[in-house]
Parts: C-alpha cells; structure tokens; sequence
C-alpha cells in the first residue's frame, strides 16, 4: 500500500535495525531450514514473505532483496525497474515519469538511505543486473543459505 | 582536422596507447579538444539515403553523431542499423542503446553487431518509458538498467566474456558513455550517480539538455568535490528552442527537461522565436565552454538539424579545427586547388 511505502521510508532507520537482527535470526535458524528441507520450506515461507513485506514495501518479490541498500523503498516498483538509481525523467516536484501520482522511488530511496547508518555508501554499490528466475521466490531463505556460507 | 594515419573511409584507426577504441571521438577527447557531437534522428523509412542526407547536414561541424535508438520511445528505424549505414562511409557513430525494448541476449548481441560494423562509442541509456511514445500498449522491457548495462558492455570488451560468463573470441573495441540529467530530482545525488557510473564502466556522459546555467554549475561543482574531474568526460546537452510555445510544450512533455521561466520570458519576448532560440543556444554554448571540467557540448537541434552548422560555426567552439567527415579530403584538394 501506498501509504505504508512511504511510512517505511520514513522509518527506514528503524525498519534497517530490525532487519539486522532478523538476517542474525535467519542465519541462526539454517541448520533448522536445513533439517526440514529448504525446498519444502519455499512456499510457506515465501508466502509469509510477500505478505509482511508486501504490506510494507509493495514488495514484488524479486527474489533478491536489496532494501537495506535503497533506504526501504523497493526498487521493483520503478515502472523501468532501476535497481542502481533514479532515472533521467523525474519530475520537477520528485514524482515518477510514468506514473504522475507517484512519488519516483529512487527520491525516496535517498531520503531513506540518509536515515541509515552506511546508507549512502550502500547507495554507491553498482548493483548486478537482476536473475529473473528467483521472481516470486523467497529472499529470506536465500539469506539464510548465503550467511550460512552454502552454496545457493 | 585529419590524423596523419588516417585509414580509407569505414576502416578503424589504430588504437592509441591508453585508448580503449579506435574512435575519433576518443581521440578527440583524450587530446583535450573541446568536442562537438550531434543527434541524428534516425527516419521512418527504409531508405538509407534519408539516413545520409541527414547526416551529411553535420559534415565539418561534429566529432560524432548520436544515432537514438526510439527516443522518446517512438518508433524508428534502429540505432544499430543507422550507426552500420554511417559507418561504411566513414562517420563516427555513438549508438545509444536503451534498456527499454531489448532484454540482456539481444543487446549483448547488438554490441558484438554494433562493434563488428566499425561503431567506437555506445550510450548505455535506460530508456523513456513507454507511456510517452506513439506505442503505448507495447511491453516495456528493462531487463538491464543503464548502470547494468554499463557493467556489462565493459566485460564484454575488458574481460572478452558475455554476462553468462562465456567467452567470445575478439572483444568489441568502444568507448563507453552514459546519461545524466543535472536538472532532475534528486538534483543533489546526480553527481553521485555520475560517480557510480563510472564504476559501472562509463567514460563519458553526455547530459540532458541545459537551460539552467546556475544548476550545471552547482553539478559541476560536484562532480568536482567528487574527484570525477579528468576520469570522465562531460559533453553537456544543448539545443535550439524553436518558439515560446515550443519551450512551454516541451517541458510539459518531454520527460526530465527543465526549462526555467527565464528563458521561456526571452523566448516569448523576441520577435523572431527561431531566431532567439538559436542566439540562445549560442550564448549558452558560450557560458558552458568557460565551465572548468567540461570536455565538449552535445547539441541536440530535434527537428532543427539544419541550424547545426550556423550554431557551431557562430558560437566558435570548434576555434578553427575541422572535424573529420567524409568529403572532408575532397575539400581540401579544392581548397588547395583555389588558394
């Protein structure tokens, strides 16, 4: 939802620690994933994904989370799906140049980075151009593997 | 101006030490001449007479000349085919590619294409979206952004491999540019976006059309507290307005250009708008080349291609040189002949 995006941005800072400490939660929790099976854990946990982080990012599950890198306002939903900064065609009062009624993501994405502590600098990272083939699958599992150091 | 190991019309030249093309205009650049590049709007027609009669228009007066791949995302005849069409008479193409029609296989192929036909310099752009084109319904496809698209164009020329990893037998051999807009929100991160661009490849940008001096200069400033200055290029967007009413049209319409009401009251005040619009162009042009850091201008005359020359010649940027074009030896043995 509109409002709750951009309630999000405004409480990037907040939204940023507590991811911290739930990516350690995650992490910690891999040996767990690991006993049930993370191919059966997909689609639950995928759907619990999109539901917390739809209401809170219109997230589109991408797959590939990089919210802590955008100051918590999720790049997928540029309508040219910039994953590295904003466009050319911002308007003049900072809203999105395909859809007028909306705030450009990538304006809010640096307002939200200034509230993170190392936001900017993870705003200079050149992000990879995105793997289509993890759309609609669960970041937070992925995490979990990533930390734990296995092979995705 | 002609380099002494010129080559015949559509050959490459030899790459300088410390040049990553065989391109003019990297020469041109990398020797600290100030550099003029031009738009050509590639026809709606099959025939490539339209594509050489509009190039000829710029002959003597530009380094290199943009071939726009669906500005506007309008429909045209491609960038890659236009930038094959001048080549083989010897121009010096920048072919723009944009994120929003291809996916990463048919743009990788486009460069391989692209380099193969003698193209030196690529644009890595993301593309006007596909709501402000005669195409709406299509399907817009960004399946790269501009800066992954950067990214990947350098592993195809540095690392001589596709993004996938595998590995292709001889690397296209270009200068890489990009876009910037210095008049667009979030104005004061364009310089960072600049700099991120840099480390996705990029070494020159060529900017979106200057109307606001005060605002380039705050940008430049930037790029310079950035430590950008001599590590990429800036050729800064310029171009004639054609009327009052064309200037209020255009920045209602044309996505991210900022005209400030200024120069729409000077543009409304003059009895000649095509006129004015062209004396501004000049007074600007004139303004920027004083700016430190700034490398050449990118003069976009959209529908105006014919006032080019008059808008070089009188703003003396070029200061006496000739850039290369393909009757250019022609002329000097007439000249020779006269004289």
């Amino acid at each position: 939802m509109y409002a709750v995006r951009r309630w999000s941005v405004r409480h990037a800072r907040g939204l940023n620690a507590f991811y911290r400490f739930f990516e350690g939660l995650l992490a910690a929790l891999h040996p767990l994933f690991r006993r049930i099976g993370y191919a059966r854990l997909e689609r639950p946990v995928a759907a619990v994904e999109r539901s917390v982080k739809g209401l809170l990012f219109d997230c589109k599950m991408c797959g590939q989370c990089v919210l802590s890198s955008t100051g918590m306002s999720c790049p997928m939903n540029c309508p040219k799906n910039l994953r590295n900064g904003p466009c050319g065609g911002v308007r003049a009062n900072g809203f999105c140049e395909v859809r007028p009624e909306m705030k450009c993501v990538w304006y809010e994405a640096v307002a939200g980075s200034a509230r993170i502590p190392g936001g900017i600098e993870a705003l200079r990272r050149v992000q990879p151009a995105i793997d289509r083939r993890l759309q609609g699958k669960s970041s937070w599992l992925r995490v979990a593997r990533e930390r734990a150091g296995e092979p995705l | 101006m002609r380099f002494e190991d010129e080559p015949v019309p559509g050959y490459p030249l030899p790459i300088l030490p410390g040049h990553t093309s065989p391109g003019r205009l990297e020469r041109v650049l990398r020797a600290g001449q100030f550099a003029v590049t031009s738009e050509l709007a590639p026809p709606d027609s099959a025939d490539p007479q339209e594509v050489y009669d509009r190039a000829r228009v710029f002959d003597g007066y530009v380094d290199a000349i943009n071939a726009t791949d669906g500005s506007g995302a309008n429909c045209h005849m491609s960038s890659l085919a236009v930038c094959a069409l001048l080549t083989r008479v010897g121009y010096a193409p920048v072919m723009q590619i944009s994120c929003r029609d291809k996916n990463r296989i048919a743009i990788q192929g486009d460069i391989l294409g692209g380099a193969a036909m003698g193209v030196c310099n690529l644009l890595c752009l993301t593309g006007d979206g596909v709501q402000a084109g005669d195409h709406p319904q299509a399907l817009p496809v960004f399946d790269l952004d501009c800066m992954s698209l950067l990214s990947t164009a350098r592993t195809l020329r540095d690392e001589s491999k596709f993004l996938s990893g595998r590995k292709i037998s001889h690397a296209p051999r270009v200068l890489l540019g990009a876009a910037e807009n210095p008049f667009a929100h979030p104005v004061a991160w364009r310089a960072e976006r600049v700099a991120k661009k840099l480390a996705a490849g990029a070494q020159f940008i060529q900017t979106q059309y200057c109307y606001d001096l005060a605002l380039l200069k705050s940008f430049m400033r930037r790029i310079e507290d950035q430590g950008l200055l001599g590590k990429i290029f800036i050729l800064v967007g310029v171009g004639p307005l054609r009327s009052a009413k064309a200037a209020e049209w255009m920045r209602m319409h044309v996505p991210g250009l900022h005209i400030p009401d200024a120069i729409v009251k000077r543009m409304a005040g003059a009895s000649d708008g095509a006129r004015e619009g062209r004396q501004l162009c000049i007074d600007l042009i004139q303004e920027i080349r004083t700016i430190h850091g700034v490398s050449g201008i990118h003069l976009m005359a959209y529908r105006q291609e014919e006032s080019v020359p008059e808008i070089i010649e009188r703003s003396g940027v070029l200061g006496g040189r000739v850039p290369w074009h393909p009757g250019l030896v022609q002329d000097m043995k007439t000249n020779r002949i006269a004289s």
